[in-house]
C-alpha cells in the first residue's frame, strides 16, 4: 500500500466523478486531495520506488525524494483549494478534467524515467484543454485548439529527446540531463514550452483567460509548475536559464500594464513569476534552487488566490475587463479583502508568502554577483507590484464606480479563497515550516532589517509612482483592445500569408494555362475551318457520353467478376 | 446607477480617500527617514546611495508605464482584431 502512486487515487476519483452527481460527487472532489495528501505525508518515505513493467521495459512510476514530495504536497493542496472553489459547478466534464489534470501533474512529478514523464506530460495537455473548451464559446474552442497544438508539440519534442537520450546513454532515467547533444536540447525545449519561455509563451496568455471561471484556477497551478519541477531536476545550474528567467520576469509586465482583460493580466504576471523560478534554477546554487522551489510553492497559492478572486468577479459581474469594472468593493467586500491579500503576497510584501521565497532568489543573484541582472529583477519586482499588486485590485474593486451592483461571491468560493489567503499569511509569517521541506540544506532567514526596509521602500515608492501617475492623468487608461503578442505570428501572419500564397499560386496557374492553351486554341481554330472537321471523331464529345461508356465498361467488369467466381 | 443605492460607501467620501493618501505619504516619508537611521547591509555598490530602493522603485514604475504607453502605439488593436 505504501507504494501506491498518488495519481492512481486521482484517476479513480475522476472515473467516480464521471458517474456520480450531487453531494456524493462533491464528497469525492474534496476527499481525493485530502486522502492523497495524507497518503503522501504519512505513508511515502523519501527514496521509495515503484516500478511497472510494460513490454519488457521497466517504468519507474514513482520515485520519491524531497524535491518530488514537496511538489506532491503542493499539488494536493492546490487541487483541494481548486476543488472547493469549483464545488458549485454542475458540469461533469470539468470535474473529470480537473481531477485527471491534477492527477497527471502528480504523476509527472513522481515519474522516475523519461517515458513515464512523457505519458503524464501528454495527459496534462489533453486533460487541461477541456477546462478551456468547457467555456463553450467559439473563441474558447479555437484558443483551446491553439493551446493544445503547443502542448502536444512539447510532448513530441520530449519523446524525441527521450529516445535520442536513450540511444546515446542507454538510460531513460530522469535525473540531471544537461544541455549536451541533441537530446538535451530537445528535452530542454519541451520543458521550455511548458514553462512559457519567451517566444514560446503565447499558449498561456492566449489560453488561460479563455478558460472557465474555475478552470483557470486549475490551469494556473499545474502545467507551468510541473515544467519548473522538470527544469529543476534536469537542468539545474544551466546558465542560459538565468538569462531566460530574467527576460521572462521583465517583458510580461509591460503587457500587463496595458492589458484590459484582468485574467490575462494575471496570465502575464504568471510568466513573470515563473521567470523568478527559472532564474533560480539557472543559478543552480542550493540557495537559488531552494528559492525557486519555495517560490513555486508560494506562487501556486497566491496566484490561485488571485485567479479565484478574478474568477469570482467574472462569475458575479459577468465581465472581467478593467474598462468595464470598478467600485466592486461595495458589493463584494470579502472578495476584495481576499484579493488584496493575494496581491500583497505576489508583490512580496513582508509577512506575506511571496516575500520569503522571492528574496531567496534575489539574494542568490547577489551572492553570485549578477549585478546588472539583479537590477533587472528588482525592476521586475517593482513591476509586479505595479500591475498585479495594485492594478488588479484597483481596477476591479475601486477606481471609478462602474455602477455594477452584484452579490458577494458564493460561499464555496469564499471558503476556498480564505484557505488560500490564510496559507499566504501562514507561509509568510512562519517560513520555517516551508523551509524545512525544501530539498537542499540551507541556512537562510528572510527577516532582517535590511531586507524588510529595502523591500518596503521599493514597494511603497512603486505605489507612490502609481498614485502620482494617476493624479497627473499619465496612467494609461483601461481600453477595450487586444495587444499583439507572439500569437500574432500564427493567428494573423501565417493565415494571411497562406491565403496570399494560395491566391498568388492560383493566379499564376491561371495565367500559365492561358498562355499554354493559346497556341492549342489557334491550331483548333485552323483545324475547324479545314475540310477534315466534318468527320465524327474530330468533334468534341460531351462528358456525359464518356461517363456512359465508362459505366458500361465497369458493369462488364462486374459481371465478369461475378461469373468468373462462380465458375 | 449609484443614485438608486442610497448607501454611501467608504471611499464615496472624499475625506476618506484623503485620509488614506495622507497615511500613505506619511509611511513613505518614514521609510526614507529610516534609511538614514537604520544601517543596511550593502551587497552592490549602488545600494550605498541613500534611499536607493525608494528611488529605484519609483523610477522603475514610471519608466515601466511610459514604455508601456509607447508600446500601445505599436501593439494595440481593436478588440475584434482576430475575429475579422
Amino acid at each position: 500500500m505504501s507504494e501506491l502512486a498518488p495519481f492512481v487515487l486521482y484517476f479513480i476519483a475522476a472515473l467516480l466523478a464521471a458517474v456520480t452527481r450531487g453531494a456524493l460527487r462533491q464528497l469525492i472532489l474534496l476527499a481525493t486531495p485530502v486522502v492523497a495528501g495524507l497518503h503522501l505525508w504519512l505513508n511515502i518515505d523519501i527514496g521509495s520506488l515503484a516500478t511497472h513493467s510494460i513490454m519488457s521495459h521497466e517504468l519507474i512510476v514513482m520515485r520519491t525524494d524531497k524535491l518530488s514530495l514537496l511538489f506532491g504536497y503542493l499539488f494536493c493542496i492546490a487541487s483541494f483549494i481548486a476543488g472547493i472553489f469549483s464545488l458549485h459547478v454542475k458540469d461533469t466534464k470539468q470535474h473529470v478534467a480537473g481531477l485527471m489534470y491534477a492527477g497527471s501533474a502528480l504523476g509527472a512529478v513522481f515519474a522516475g524515467d523519461l517515458i513515464t514523464l512523457f505519458i503524464f506530460w501528454e495527459l496534462l495537455a489533453i486533460s487541461s484543454v477541456f477546462l478551456i473548451w468547457a467555456r463553450g464559446t467559439e473563441r474558447a474552442f479555437k484558443a483551446g485548439m491553439r493551446y493544445l497544438v503547443f502542448q502536444v508539440m512539447s510532448g513530441v519534442l520530449l519523446l524525441a529527446g527521450a529516445l535520442i537520450y536513450f540511444h546515446d546513454t542507454g538510460s531513460l532515467a530522469f535525473d540531471h540531463i544537461g544541455l549536451e547533444g541533441t537530446a538535451g536540447w530537445l528535452i530542454f525545449l519541451a520543458f521550455g514550452i511548458k514553462s512559457a519561455f519567451p517566444f514560446l509563451h503565447s499558449w498561456l496568455t492566449d489560453g488561460y483567460p479563455e478558460a472557465t471561471v474555475t478552470g483557470t484556477v486549475f490551469l494556473s497551478a499545474f502545467t507551468t509548475k510541473v515544467a519548473v519541477y522538470a527544469l529543476a531536476r534536469g537542468f539545474a545550474g544551466e546558465e542560459i536559464l538565468v538569462y531566460i528567467g530574467v527576460t521572462m520576469a521583465c517583458f510580461p509586465i509591460f503587457y500587463a500594464v496595458i492589458e484590459n482583460d484582468l485574467r490575462k493580466v494575471l496570465a502575464y504576471s504568471l510568466i513573470n513569476q515563473v521567470g523568478f523560478m527559472v532564474t533560480g534554477i539557472g543559478i543552480g546554487t542550493a540557495l537559488a534552487l531552494n528559492g525557486a522551489i519555495a517560490h513555486a510553492f508560494s506562487d501556486v497559492i497566491f496566484k490561485g488566490l488571485l485567479f479565484m478572486s478574478m474568477g469570482a468577479v467574472l462569475y458575479r459581474a459577468g465581465n472581467i475587463n478593467g474598462s468595464d469594472l470598478g467600485g466592486l468593493y461595495k458589493s463584494m467586500p470579502k472578495t476584495t479583502v481576499l484579493c488584496i491579500i493575494g496581491a500583497l503576497s505576489i508583490s512580496a510584501f513582508p509577512l506575506f508568502s511571496g516575500f520569503i521565497s522571492k528574496s531567496m532568489v534575489m539574494s542568490a543573484l547577489m551572492h553570485e554577483d549578477y549585478g546588472y541582472l539583479w537590477l533587472f529583477m528588482l525592476f521586475a519586482s517593482a513591476g509586479v507590484f505595479h500591475h498585479a499588486g495594485i492594478k488588479i485590485p484597483y481596477f476591479a474593486f475601486f477606481a471609478h464606480d462602474s455602477g455594477i451592483r452584484t452579490q458577494e461571491a458564493p460561499l464555496n468560493m469564499l471558503i476556498a479563497m480564505t484557505i488560500a489567503a490564510a496559507l499566504c499569511i501562514f507561509i509568510g509569517t512562519q517560513p520555517q515550516f516551508l523551509y524545512s521541506l525544501l530539498p537542499w540544506e540551507v541556512d537562510y532567514w528572510p527577516y532582517d532589517t535590511t531586507h524588510v526596509l529595502a523591500q518596503l521602500q521599493l514597494l511603497f515608492f512603486s505605489a507612490l509612482a502609481f498614485v502620482w501617475l494617476n493624479k497627473k492623468g499619465l496612467y494609461p487608461p483601461e481600453l477595450r483592445s487586444v495587444n499583439l503578442d507572439m500569437e500574432w505570428f500564427y493567428r494573423r501572419l501565417l493565415p494571411v500569408g497562406v491565403q496570399r500564397g494560395v491566391s498568388f499560386l492560383s493566379n499564376a496557374k491561371e495565367s500559365a494555362v492561358t498562355t499554354l492553351m493559346a497556341p492549342m486554341q489557334g491550331i483548333r481554330d485552323v483545324f475547324s475551318q479545314s475540310s477534315y472537321a466534318k468527320y465524327h471523331l474530330s468533334e468534341s464529345w460531351p462528358t456525359g457520353s464518356m461517363v456512359f461508356w465508362i459505366s458500361i465498361i465497369l458493369a462488364a467488369y462486374l459481371l465478369l467478376d461475378i461469373f468468373g467466381q462462380s465458375l | 446607477m449609484p443614485d438608486k443605492n442610497q448607501k454611501t460607501y467608504l471611499f464615496d467620501k472624499p475625506e476618506n480617500v484623503k485620509r488614506l493618501l495622507t497615511g500613505f505619504y506619511a509611511i513613505c516619508t518614514i521609510l526614507v527617514i529610516a534609511d538614514f537611521v537604520v544601517h543596511r547591509h550593502i551587497g552592490f555598490s549602488w545600494e550605498e546611495l541613500p534611499a536607493f530602493y525608494a528611488i529605484y522603485g519609483f523610477a522603475a514604475c514610471v519608466v515601466l508605464v511610459v514604455i508601456a504607453k509607447k508600446m500601445r502605439k505599436l501593439v494595440m488593436r481593436k478588440e475584434d482584431y482576430y475575429d475579422e
